[in-house]
C-alpha cells in the first residue's frame, strides 16, 4: 500500500481544540504535562492553568515529566497531552513508565499522523505504527483509541478516577488552528506550578 | 564507632546521605560502579527507585519529582551522559534543579576502547549545557562531595554532575 493511500484511510479526525477542551472540563485537582508543539497550543487554548506544565521544547520529555510527577504526588491524577511525534521520540519511556504503572498517570496522544509544526511531514504512526499496540506491550493497565467526540468523556472520567496507567490514542484531524501561546518562560511555569501545590520555589 | 568495626565504605556513606537528605526517586541506567546503591535504594521504603531505557529519560522524571515537591538523583555512568544534551534543557530554561552521580569509564586501566571516546567528552557534553561538573578521585570525600551537590541543588537552585572517577571505582575484572 502506498503511503498516499494509507493516509486516505484515515478517518476525518477529531477536532483537537474541542477534544482537549472536553478532556480538561471540570479538571478539579488533575496536573498536566503537555508536549511541545501544537499540544502545548491546545492546551492553553483550553485556558491557563497554574497547574499546567507546557513544553516548549525538551522534546520526547512530556511523558517522563509526568512519570516522575505522577509517583510524587500519588492523590492526584496526572494527565500528559502530547503529540504522536513527540511520543515516537520518546518510546522508550513507555516500557520505563509501564514498567512502574502509577495508577495516576494517563497519557493521551494527539495522533494526526504528521509533524504539524515543521510543515506536516508524515510520522510513524501515519505508515502502520501502532502506538496503542506499543503502550499494551509496556504493560499499561488500559488503553483506549478515541476516534469519535462522544468516547471523550469516558476517557476523561477513568483518568479522574485515577483507573489505573493509561494510553489513549486520539485520532485527530491533520489541521492547523490558530496558535494560542502560553508563557515559555520556564522558570515562570515551573515556579507556579509548585506554588500551586503549596510548595516554595526554590 | 567501636575498635574493630570496619570503616564504613563510601558507597554507604554516599547512600546515607541520600537518605539523611530526603531523596525520594532514585532514576538510574545500571552501572556496575552504583549496583550497591541502586540496591539500597530500592530496599529502602522511603525511596522509590526505578530503572530508565535510556539516560534522557531520568532528566525529564526528576523535573517532574521536583514539580510534585520531591527530591531525586539521577544514576548513570558515563557512556550515557551524550544521551542527555538537548533534555538538559530543562535545566537550562526552567532552572529545575539536578543532581546526577556519574561513574566513569575510559579515562585509566579500560580496557573497552568504546568507552574511551563519551568518557573523555564526559564533562564538556555537561559543560556545554550548564551543568557544574565536579569530580571525585578520593573515596573520603565522596559522600560529602555528594552533600554539597544537594546542597548547590537543592539550596543554589543549580545542576550538579558528581563523576565517580574510574580509579576510585577500580578496575573492572574482564576474565572470568
Amino acid at each position: 500500500m502506498s503511503n498516499t493511500t494509507a493516509d486516505m484511510a484515515r478517518p476525518a479526525g477529531l477536532d483537537r481544540r474541542e477534544t482537549v477542551r472536553a478532556l480538561l472540563a471540570d479538571r478539579k485537582d488533575l496536573l498536566v504535562v503537555t508536549g511541545l508543539g501544537s499540544s502545548t497550543y491546545d492546551v492553553a487554548a483550553a485556558g491557563d492553568h497554574d497547574l499546567n506544565f507546557y513544553l516548549w521544547g525538551a522534546m520526547g520529555g512530556a511523558a517522563m515529566i509526568g512519570l516522575g510527577l505522577a509517583l510524587a504526588q500519588p492523590d492526584r491524577p496526572v494527565l500528559v497531552i502530547t503529540g504522536d511525534g513527540e511520543q515516537l521520540m520518546g518510546l522508550g519511556a513507555l516500557a520505563t513508565i509501564g514498567a512502574q504503572r502509577p495508577a495516576n498517570l494517563g497519557i493521551v496522544v494527539l495522533d494526526n499522523g504528521h509533524y504539524g509544526e515543521t510543515g506536516m511531514q508524515r510520522s510513524h504512526t501515519a505508515l502502520g505504527v501502532d502506538l496503542i499496540g506499543v503502550a499494551k506491550a509496556c504493560g499499561f493497565a488500559w488503553t483506549e483509541t478515541v476516534e469519535r467526540a462522544d468516547q471523550i468523556e469516558h476517557l476523561r472520567m477513568r483518568i479522574a478516577r485515577r483507573d489505573g496507567l493509561g494510553f489513549a490514542n486520539v485520532r485527530i484531524a491533520a489541521n492547523d488552528p490558530p496558535r494560542v501561546l502560553p508563557s515559555r518562560d520556564g522558570v515562570e511555569i515551573k515556579n507556579r506550578f509548585r506554588r500551586a501545590l503549596g510548595f516554595s520555589t526554590i | 564507632m567501636s575498635a574493630g568495626t570496619p570503616a564504613p565504605e563510601w558507597r554507604d556513606q554516599v547512600f546515607e546521605t541520600l537518605q539523611h537528605n530526603r531523596i525520594e526517586q532514585v532514576v538510574y541506567v545500571p552501572d556496575a560502579g552504583h549496583s550497591r546503591l541502586i540496591a539500597r535504594a530500592h530496599a529502602e521504603p522511603g525511596m522509590r527507585a526505578y530503572p530508565l531505557s535510556t539516560e534522557e529519560e531520568g532528566v525529564a522524571a526528576v523535573c517532574g519529582a521536583w514539580l510534585g515537591g520531591q527530591r531525586s538523583v539521577l544514576l548513570m555512568q558515563s557512556s550515557g551522559v551524550g544521551n542527555c544534551v538537548n533534555m538538559l534543557s530543562l535545566m537550562s530554561n526552567c532552572r529545575f534543579p539536578l543532581v546526577t552521580l556519574v561513574t566513569m569509564r575510559g579515562e585509566w586501566a579500560e580496557f573497552n576502547p568504546w568507552q574511551v571516546p563519551m568518557g573523555r567528552g564526559t564533562p564538556g557534553a555537561f559543560e556545554l549545557m550548564g551543568v557544574q561538573v565536579r569530580r571525585v578521585d578520593d573515596a573520603a570525600v565522596a559522600a560529602d562531595e555528594v552533600q554539597a551537590a544537594i546542597d548547590d541543588a537543592y539550596g543554589a537552585d543549580q545542576a550538579i554532575a558528581v563523576l565517580f572517577s574510574q580509579r576510585l571505582l577500580g578496575r573492572k575484572k574482564w576474565e572470568r
